[in-house]
């Protein structure tokens, strides 16, 4: 599809407006309706919508398969050293009401960096299993 | 009133589409009828007032898995070789009378279902009044069901997490990119 002229400027065009809302919905998970998991598939779509117009190759180049391993295993890692950090500080495994100076700030911090764990992990995940099919395609 | 013709109207297409994907033969329009169907779904969760779960199905369900069994599509389906389909040898009166059975036993089970809102249901009297009232003062997060995730079910986000790493773990070792590096080693062997 390399060479449909619309295809590739309106999806020029989505792309950054695709990644924009997914960091809106990551972001602003505790006030509106969203959270990590749909901020990190909304992600990923975007880098699919790139993939599938300007092909893998370039693709890949932009995000290394080996980066998306190390961000997968990263997110989880976030989200269970968060739990750690709360069992440091003298709390429960995953009680974020310790991390910080009051109850609902230490709630806050940690409701927002375990979804973002979720959402990187869940986003390099959707990629690993879409480009480990399209790669598969490819090579047969 | 509106909210009940859009609830009809959505289910009577959720219907349709079913039996629509039911009688296709071609794998790519059932795949996409999916798609419509988990969208549909989408629409029918937001009138039900939950956008979280809307949220969910219509990335999810409506835009990554369609992707997803369009991809395997591809990888499975040949266009050179176009199969005739056999007609299965045996008879469908068996199925069929233990689909019937279940169909019904289900419809007779759904006469012991709260109402739907019912302020009496049991999912209503455990421990959602508790997040309702507690949640603001607990967390300071507006969105409840973000609270519930995020802190109070915090354990069980987690395991989902790891349920997804554990899934493109699994995809990695199946199908995962490094086969060139393998036949390399086999060579190296051989």
């Amino acid at each position: 599809m390399k060479h449909n002229l619309i295809l590739r400027i309106v999806s020029k065009f989505l792309i950054p407006l695709i990644f924009l809302f997914a960091l809106y919905v990551q972001f602003h998970g505790d006030f509106g309706p969203g959270g990590g998991f749909q901020a990190g598939v909304i992600f990923s779509a975007g880098i699919i919508l790139y993939t599938l117009v300007f092909g893998i190759d370039i693709a890949k180049q932009i995000i290394p398969p080996g980066l998306l391993r190390l961000f997968a295993s990263l997110g989880v890692l976030i989200y269970g050293g968060t739990g750690v950090a709360g069992l440091m500080l003298g709390g429960n495994y995953l009680e974020y009401g310790v991390l910080g100076s009051t109850q609902v700030a230490g709630q806050h911090l940690g409701i927002l960096v375990i979804e973002f764990g979720v959402g990187l992990t869940v986003m390099s995940v959707m990629l690993i299993i879409f480009f480990a099919f399209t790669e598969r395609h490819k090579e047969d | 009133m509106i909210e009940i013709i859009v609830e009809i109207t959505l289910l009577s297409l959720l219907v349709i589409m079913a039996f629509a994907i039911i009688r296709m033969r071609s794998l790519f329009t059932v795949i996409m009828l999916f798609s419509g169907f988990s969208f549909l779904s989408a629409g029918l969760f937001v009138v039900m007032d939950a956008v979280d779960v809307a949220f969910t199905e219509a990335a999810v369900g409506a835009g990554i898995s369609t992707i997803l069994l369009l991809a395997t599509l591809a990888l499975t389906y040949s266009p050179n070789v176009v199969k005739k389909e056999e007609l299965p040898a045996h008879k469908p009166w068996l199925p069929l009378f233990v689909v019937m059975i279940t169909g019904v036993l289900l419809i007779y089970g759904t006469a012991d279902i709260p109402d739907f809102g019912d302020a009496n249901a049991p999912a209503q009297k455990h421990v959602a009044p508790y997040y309702l009232k507690q949640s603001q003062s607990d967390t300071g997060v507006p969105n409840v069901v973000t609270a519930v995730l995020a802190s109070y079910r915090g354990f069980d986000t987690l395991g989902e997490v790891t349920v997804i790493f554990t899934a493109g773990i699994a995809v990695l070792i199946l199908i995962g990119g490094r086969k060139k590096d393998n036949k390399q080693e086999f060579d190296d062997e051989a």
